[in-house]
């Protein structure tokens, strides 16, 4: 398929305004005006709804097929929530407006969407405030790394390390190092979830916060998360929980009786609202009654009268996170969302979620190597080290799966385990497509026994085979406008 | 098979202890299991690193992990060999993939490292996930 810019054909338009027949003097200051004109494509307005429509067929997402892929919660997003989203009244709403004297009484809608949104996910995760601000995950991340320090700090605490399990999302690490933080790494034990014995080793008086992915990144509870968070909070270390995974535990338990202080919670994942190349997300963290203070600025507050307001005082708040109040789109569809489904709703979520992981890891368990064969959350991780011996590793069964209509799993991720495949089918699937899935994967293990060549050539149904992907990353060559 | 006359490193570093200096590389398994390296930062010469501390970073097209030096001591020689052509790390990461060269107080932290012995068995019980 050709770029846009190849297609362009001199002179040719979409659209002719009218000729300026008025004699006015150009107002555009002369250092403001171009040298030449724009290197712009020039194509007719059919060329370019044929050219990304075209785009737009080549395109793969959940309203396409299957997209088990692991810790990403690549769950259905509902098109009502689309709808809604788009009235009006939400749409030409202007940000600043709530800032105004007297604004804040024009946007009490959009106020009242914030605040409820946020009573939900304290209703649901256990804690006692949101901050709807944080745009994605590795910003809530971020966000809870600075409310941490700033909570140390206030209370005069001299502490430098947060304490991350191996098989942690890599952003935690990252966040943390952002926030000014050491990064220890803590092991798994043989069971798949945080050594509690190597976790003590390295409690002590520096330790700021322990950052924990729950169930981990193996779809794996810890048994004993209870005694971990009494450990941190017996050096008073604070314990935050990343929210990735919380699409298993939804209406089952909460972050907050478990112990954790802070959560963030992945609205684009587990509120269904799209993600990926489907739109931004959105992270609203959540904190116990002591961490309050230190939540980012705004936040709604509500007067006496039921009526909706920002308050900017703060003293001991660590500032701005975001531009206005958070990716205000975002956060209407997951609570159009939470709404529609309610309490009993979502608590069929993570039934049906855990349920399907369960289902697709039996049915594959004697096809691959399964590390860590106890009962999974939200999802499960194989490994390709049974057909890595014929030569077939888990990107190649990962290309086999887009010939055969699928998306593939998250692949070699987590690192503590070899070849790895990380699948997440989520609640929204039907047992008819996980059994589909299911017959391609089995399929594919039976030809990396028999038939090794075939899968290392895919995939060759697509536009393009398989891409250099060392040569890219090593040599990139990325397409830019001389 | 890993050559016998190296210490190993729970991290699958390697290290070649020679009169005071020691040559610091990654092993064939982890070569292995990065897959083809796309980006490697090694210290400059003249760096101090820190047994069990991070002295460099290789991203391969699977994974970002930190290097960790199996020694303490001062970087006397660093490999620019290797970061224009890092392919030796997968066809000879016992010889000319090696990395940099410390010079080191003391053989302590070089005689704590595992046997070629003591470092295949870790690489069996490693293989089990």
């Amino acid at each position: 398929m050709k770029l846009i810019f190849e297609k362009s054909v001199p002179g040719r338009r979409a659209y002719r305004p009218a000729d300026n027949d008025i004699d006015a003097p150009a107002r555009i200051p002369k250092n403001f005006l171009r040298d030449r004109p724009a290197d712009l494509p020039e194509l007719s307005e059919l060329d370019v709804v044929r050219h990304f429509t075209e785009l737009s067929n080549r395109n793969f997402g959940v309203d396409t097929g299957f997209y088990p892929l692991g810790s990403c919660t690549m769950k259905y997003n509902p098109k009502v929530t689309e709808r809604i989203s788009h009235y009006p009244g939400f749409v030409h709403l202007h940000p600043l407006l709530p800032q105004l004297p007297g604004g804040e009484m024009l946007v009490q809608g959009a106020l009242a969407v914030l605040h409820d949104t946020d009573m939900m996910l304290r209703e649901i995760c256990g804690m006692a405030a949101f901050t709807m601000q944080p745009l994605a995950g590795a910003h809530g991340e971020l966000t809870g790394s600075m409310i941490i320090a700033a909570y140390h700090a206030d209370k005069g605490n001299d502490k430098t390390t947060i304490l991350i399990p191996d098989s942690s999302h890599g952003t935690n690490p990252a966040s943390a190092a952002t926030a000014g933080y050491d990064v220890q790494t803590v092991p798994s034990d043989d069971t798949g979830v945080m050594d509690i014995d190597a976790l003590a080793e390295v409690m002590n008086d520096k330790v700021a916060a322990v950052m924990l992915t729950c169930p981990n990144t193996l779809g794996l509870f810890n048994p004993r998360i209870k005694e971990i968070c009494k450990m941190a909070h017996d050096v008073d270390a604070l314990v935050y929980y990343d929210g990735a995974n919380l699409n298993a535990l939804l209406g089952r338990c909460r972050p907050g009786d478990i112990g954790f202080d802070l959560v963030h919670v992945n609205l684009h994942k587990t509120f269904a609202t799209p993600h990926g190349g489907g739109g931004p997300g959105a992270g609203p963290v959540g904190v116990c009654e002591k961490l309050i203070p230190f939540l980012p600025t705004s936040v709604i507050a509500d007067k006496p009268d039921g009526s909706y307001w920002l308050d900017y005082d703060r003293p001991k708040s660590i500032g701005y996170i975001a531009p206005f109040y958070g990716n205000f789109a975002v956060i209407l569809k997951a609570y159009i969302y939470t709404l529609m489904l309610g309490t009993d709703g979502l608590e069929r979520v993570s039934e049906n979620a855990v349920l399907n992981a369960n289902y697709v890891k039996e049915k594959l368990k004697a096809h691959f190597d399964l590390p860590f064969g106890q009962t999974c959350k939200h999802e499960f991780v194989l490994s390709a080290s049974r057909q890595a011996k014929n030569g077939v590793r888990a990107l190649d069964i990962a290309k086999a799966l887009i010939d055969r209509g699928f998306h593939p799993p998250t692949v070699y991720f987590p690192l503590i385990v070899h070849e790895a495949m990380m699948i997440e089918p989520t609640e929204t699937e039907s047992k008819e497509t996980l059994d589909t899935f299911i017959a391609a994967m089995i399929e594919i293990a039976e030809l990396a026994q028999s038939n090794p060549e075939e899968l290392t050539g895919c995939p060759r149904t697509t536009p393009v085979g398989r891409l250099d992907e060392t040569l890219a990353a090593r040599k990139p060559d990325l397409a830019s406008l001389e | 098979m890993v050559p016998a006359e190296l210490r190993y490193a729970k991290s699958h570093e390697w290290a070649k202890m020679d009169g005071g200096t020691v040559t610091v590389g990654i092993t064939a398994f982890a070569a292995e299991q990065l897959g083809d390296v796309v980006f490697l930062e090694l210290p400059a010469v003249g760096e101090s690193v820190e047994a069990g501390t991070p002295f460099g970073v290789v991203e391969s097209v699977k994974a970002a992990v930190d290097l960790n030096s199996p020694v303490s001591g001062e970087v006397i020689e660093v490999n620019d060999d290797l970061t224009e052509d890092m392919e030796l790390l997968g066809k000879d990461s016992y010889g000319s993939a090696w990395m940099i060269k410390v010079k080191t107080a003391g053989d302590a932290d070089f005689q704590s490292l595992m046997s070629a012995d003591e470092y295949e068995k870790f690489l069996e019980a490693e293989e089990k996930h």
